[in-house]
């Protein structure tokens, strides 16, 4: 990726909320962001209703045989470059519902993926810490 | 001129939702004629994966159902295997377990009001509400060590015991928590703007509750006095003293009423529950060694309603039939009822009064194709079939 580009993404990300097949408490931890406690629209960082605004696509959730298509979709609609991040165990790796029959791979296996968030659900305080991780590796490459 | 429906898609993946579902609005002009819902997105065979699980790992699978009700799936599940062992748990886990599910209930209601003010438009009320809501999540983390998935419920009592020493914080966030929720009770229920919307939209009667079978705040808010805490007791609910809250309206506005007034019982019980376990010491927890074969049936209050688990046992530390339903299924298709003939811009805040979960009713899903439905052993024919041309395409299955 051109590194004017990433630059210019890295100075007002906007990001698009993907929920695949998640428990809700990943995409609530998500939403707390934007509340008076954490408030990351201080720095710039809006939640955005169109993937075409997007700069930035956090992931939260098992992908299942049935949204992977709809998941793939989205992607490739999305405009290039996209920071890929992965919020929870569920999208790093499919947590406990890895062994069950609708699991269609981790969700590096669908889409390319920058960054991962562990944790069930991880903290806000440990989100806002991955993002601003993957913001200062970009701008050191 | 012939008639025109529009369809309006809602979802799956939309802006306003956070969780992906797909519903189907059909509209003459602005009036909504019809709605159909398309579930699946969601779905990740849980009650399957539990199969596979031992007793005592089941509760950490059930309590990822929902982020929200993190505490009501796996207290209907405790239920269920301590009916199936006829177990009695100490005193002072029954308390533990009550503190801890109606600390759910304030942090879920409070969330729900926030996203009801959100779907409106109204973002001042979404912003209060999360704001408040923040101290309940403290109160959590103190006490469980988590903000959501707390861990805590076991067969045979809870995992982790409660200090006296927290307390004091406790009480401090609860009486924070009090003034602020009264504060916005005032301000939502006399609000003009929020009146003129929620006011005799999406319009229920008792009789179309007993008509879906719809259980929680949605029938309670239409006069239809059901609650499984009061109905049949479970954990320490018989030994307090509280009310159940209920309204006759059956609109939008009453569903707000109800949630924003049992967060105040709530409170009121949480208080009790410390008062009472400060007097009470003694084990948390008695060890099942074993499950004897046979079927236990258990259930909780979750915030949305009447969570229902079924466990069969065959005598291994396995279950082998573990069966799942959750308030929103029964709640969901109510919304049929009050969205169509209404506004297709009162749609979302019709959905939202029910405060549907996907996350939890897509345990389930019935398969009609061409308006007939498939029995099992043809579904299982086309799912080997499909994996099997899935497989020859080289996609990930
Ligand atoms: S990582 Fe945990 S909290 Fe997040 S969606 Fe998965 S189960 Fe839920």
């Amino acid at each position: 990726m051109a590194n004017w580009k990433i630059n210019m993404l890295t100075r007002s990300p906007w990001v698009f909320h993907l929920a695949a097949a998640s428990c809700n408490n990943c995409d609530i931890e998500i939403l707390d962001l934007l509340t008076p406690r954490h408030d990351v629209e201080r720095f710039g960082i809006v939640l955005v209703g169109s993937i075409k605004h997007a700069d930035v696509l956090l992931v939260t959730g098992c992908v299942n045989r049935k949204n992977v298509a709809r998941i793939k979709r989205l992607y490739d609609e999305a405009p290039k470059p996209i920071l890929v991040v992965a919020i929870g165990a569920c999208a790093c790796s499919g947590n406990m519902f890895r062994t069950g029959y609708q699991f269609a791979g981790p969700f590096d296996k669908i889409i390319p993926v920058h960054a991962y968030v562990p944790g069930c659900p991880p903290k806000p305080e440990a989100m806002i810490d991955g993002v601003v991780k993957l913001i200062t590796k970009l701008k050191n490459k | 001129m012939e008639k025109k429906e529009v369809i309006v898609p809602i979802g799956p993946y939309h802006p306003l939702l956070e969780e992906p579902e797909f519903f189907k609005l059909f509209c003459e002009g602005e009036k909504v004629v019809g709605i159909d819902w398309i579930a699946g997105y969601n779905h990740r065979g849980i009650e399957k994966i539990s199969e596979g699980k031992s007793y005592d790992q089941v509760p950490f699978l059930v309590e990822r159902i929902c982020g929200i009700c993190s505490t009501s799936h796996p207290l209907a599940y405790v239920n269920a295997v301590e009916n199936l062992v006829g177990l009695e748990i100490p005193e002072r886990a029954k308390y533990i377990r009550t503190f801890i599910a109606e600390m759910e209930r304030i942090h879920s209601h409070l969330l729900w009001v926030g996203l009801a003010g959100h779907f409106l438009g109204y973002n001042t009320v979404f912003m209060w509400a999360w704001k408040w809501r923040e101290p309940t999540l403290d109160i959590m983390e103190l006490v469980t060590g988590n903000r959501g998935n707390y861990g805590i419920m076991c067969p045979g009592g809870v995992r982790r015991d409660m200090s006296e020493e927290d307390f004091p914080f406790v009480q401090s966030k609860l009486d924070d928590i009090k003034t602020k929720v009264e504060m916005l009770t005032k301000a939502v229920l006399d609000d003009p703007v929020l009146l003129a919307r929620l006011k005799g939209v999406g319009i229920l009667t008792a009789q179309d509750i007993h008509n879906y079978g719809a259980v929680g705040p949605v029938a309670r808010a239409s006069g239809v006095a059901i609650d499984v805490r009061r109905d049949d007791p479970y954990a320490a609910y018989n030994m307090l003293d509280w009310e159940m809250v209920v309204v006759t309206e059956g609109d939008m506005l009453a569903r707000a009423k109800v949630r924003l007034l049992e967060i105040f019982q709530s409170i009121k019980i949480v208080e009790q529950c410390m008062a009472r376990l400060k007097e009470i010491k003694g084990d948390i927890v008695v060890k099942v060694r074993e499950v004897p074969p046979g079927e236990g049936i258990g259930h909780a209050e979750a915030p949305r309603g009447e969570c229902f688990h079924y466990v069969r046992s065959d005598g291994t530390n396995r279950p082998i039939r573990h069966k799942i339903r959750a308030p929103s299924y029964v709640c969901i298709p109510t919304f049929e009822k009050s969205v169509v003939g209404g506004q297709i811009a009162d749609a979302l805040i019709c959905l939202a009064g029910v405060d549907p979960c996907y996350c939890c009713t897509e345990r389930l899903s019935a398969v009609a194709e061409n308006g007939k439905t498939l029995d099992g052993e043809t579904l299982l024919r086309l799912s080997v079939e499909k994996t099997e041309a899935l497989k020859a395409k080289g996609t990930p299955v």
